[in-house]
């Protein structure tokens, strides 16, 4: 007695307490997988169920053994012997404190929580971010006949970008047809997007009337200009008539769009980003980047700041 | 008797009771509002405290107004602004709701910063507030996003552009700047996916996080309590040290057994006095 005394943290009341538990016992996991087995059986397979059925006899018959071993008076297996008696008592509260059942069920329903919510969260989440990313391509836009293009005239075309969008994808871009080069006809097709902060920007030169013209798309608003470069009211970013950058806070030259001749008609491409473009019409030198949002820079030691554009 | 109110004026106030006291025995929420509304105060409490609850009363004023205002808005790029126009001037006191949402929102971000200036210079901020200046830092931005995303529902060309170059902006941040602005317009271009959640955000989301913050905020402010003005008798610990030595009998000189009173410059050379 006095030996048990001395156990730290262990009294006797302790003792008694603890006998009244039944010891844990692996079998309800038997016997619920047995219970799932019956009930996916009723769906797949009669057989299924049957061996459902003995499965449940088998464990629940274990498990009704073990919980009332106590009451039946038959010795613990295994820890039986007598001088091992004292000893008994002492290691089994400590497992018991490793891994009690109150722990089992609260780690069990953090846990399934966890995962109910996650189920929910995740599927909602990506809804709210993933349709942002998808890479919604840019639909081409007739802008008209080829005989509205005199050469080396400048036009602002203002036209619909994405007809099922309407009004709110109305967009202008500057248009010069730089005639023939190497029996190839160029044109030179800038955004009107300033690439400082996406403002539009204006030709420096008189705008001239105001001309709608038919197409097989949406109709395109024409206007004649003469400008000598682009300046944007925003921020007083300006650019040459080939859309470098001369002053101001714009990070590049303006963007373009390809182009092409679709029976007899200019219809516009993609856009597409340029750093800098290298001599003039349709002797310019340009190298495209992907498209991206004013401000980004797409060379020069600041690219590094910006690895991936979606 | 000073005053002799009637029976019946008694049974009137008794039958006002029972509501609140049926409420009371089943929620305990009359006793918490008391505790709420007369929980101590520093007595060197000033107006300068009261801004912390005027820029909470901006907060409800936008969140009645907007609500109200979203019974009329409608978020799309062909009819918001023509729903604007409708509310401002052909509703029956819309120009009056709509103008204290737009001029309330201002009210309510420079009453932050006011708020936020008295908790600075009167150092409010210190341990153990530090956590509640945290959380009033994320109250002012979700505020600022909240200026951010109503500026853009009037649909207006300066609400348009305004919001092309806000997104824009954002775009330019290192790394992950592109997939922001991608976020904020929901594609590639701004369109009608843009407006519509913006508008989202605007009523929705932020609020709710605004909301959540603030029921945070408040929480700690009780907790914790208000501070003192740094001017305060009380907050430099100076009564603190009357009592002290009053304990000590240097203020009081107590007399002694024989009936004669110490002069206090005695009292310090006892060995009891201030170590």
């Amino acid at each position: 007695m006095a030996d048990e005394l001395e156990r730290p943290g262990e009294t006797p009341e302790h003792e008694d307490a603890e006998a009244h538990l039944p010891s844990p016992t692996i079998w309800p996991f038997g016997f619920a997988g047995a219970v799932a087995l019956i009930l996916l059986g009723l769906i797949i397979s009669f057989w299924a169920t049957a061996f459902g059925i003995a499965l449940a006899v088998v464990f629940g018959f274990l498990w009704i053994r073990q919980v009332t071993r106590e009451v039946r008076g038959e010795p613990e297996p295994l820890e039986a012997p007598a001088p091992g008696a004292a000893e008994e008592p002492v290691e089994e509260p400590e497992e018991a404190e490793g891994y009690t059942r109150s722990k089992f069920l609260e780690g069990a329903t953090l846990g399934l929580g966890a995962a109910i919510g996650a189920i929910v969260t995740v599927p909602v989440l990506g809804f709210a971010v993933a349709p942002a990313f998808v890479d919604q391509g840019y639909p081409d836009v007739d802008i008209g006949p080829l005989e509205n293009y005199p050469e080396e005239e400048w036009q602002i075309v203002t036209f619909t970008s994405n007809a099922d969008k309407g009004a709110v994808s109305r967009r202008t871009a500057f248009v010069r047809n730089n005639g023939l080069k190497d029996q190839v006809p160029s044109f030179t097709i800038i955004s009107n997007r300033c690439v400082h902060l996406g403002c539009p920007t204006q030709p420096q030169g008189p705008p001239g009337e105001l001309r709608d013209i038919e197409t097989s798309q949406t109709p395109v608003t024409l206007s004649a200009t003469t400008p000598s470069g682009f300046g944007c009211p925003c921020h007083g970013g300006a650019y040459d008539i080939e859309g470098n950058r001369v002053a101001g806070p714009p990070v590049r030259a303006l963007d373009r769009y390809e182009f092409s001749i679709i029976d007899g008609s200019l219809w516009l491409g993609s856009p597409y980003s340029v750093s800098e473009v290298e001599g003039e019409g349709a002797d310019a030198v340009i190298v495209k980047y992907r498209p991206a949002d004013p401000g980004v820079h797409v060379d020069g030691p600041e690219q590094v700041f910006y690895p991936i554009v979606p | 008797m000073p005053r002799a109110k009637s029976k019946r004026r008694q049974q009137a106030g008794h039958l006002l009771m029972v509501p609140v006291d049926w409420l009371e025995e089943r929620s305990g929420l009359v006793g918490g509002l008391k505790y709420f509304l007369f929980r101590k105060v520093p007595r060197d409490s000033n107006w300068f405290h009261t801004l912390g609850s005027a820029t909470l009363t901006a907060f409800i004023v936008q969140t009645v107004t907007g609500v109200v205002l979203a019974f009329y808005y409608k978020p799309s790029p062909d009819e918001a602004y023509a729903s604007i126009q409708f509310i401002t001037n052909d509703l029956t006191l819309g120009w009056l709701v709509r103008g204290m949402h737009r001029w309330g929102a201002s009210v309510f971000i420079i009453l932050l910063f006011l708020h936020m200036g008295r908790v600075f210079l009167f150092g409010a901020y210190k341990y153990p507030r530090e956590l509640n200046w945290l959380l009033g830092v994320g109250l002012l931005v979700l505020a600022m996003l909240e200026g951010f995303t109503g500026y853009l529902l009037p649909w207006d060309q300066t609400a348009y552009w305004a919001t092309v170059v806000g997104i824009n902006l954002n775009a330019t941040a290192p790394f992950l700047g592109p997939f922001l602005s991608d976020f904020l317009r929901g594609g590639q271009e701004i369109g009608t996916e843009t407006l519509s959640r913006f508008y989202s955000m605007h009523m929705l989301l932020i609020p709710g996080g605004l909301i959540g913050l603030i029921v945070l905020h408040l929480y700690l402010v009780i907790r914790l309590g208000v501070t003192s003005p740094p001017w305060s008798d009380e907050a430099a610990g100076r009564e603190r040290a009357e009592v002290v030595t009053a304990k000590r009998g240097l203020v009081e000189p107590r007399p002694r057994g024989d009936g004669s009173v110490p002069s206090p410059s005695e009292g310090t050379l006892t060995g009891e006095g201030p170590r």
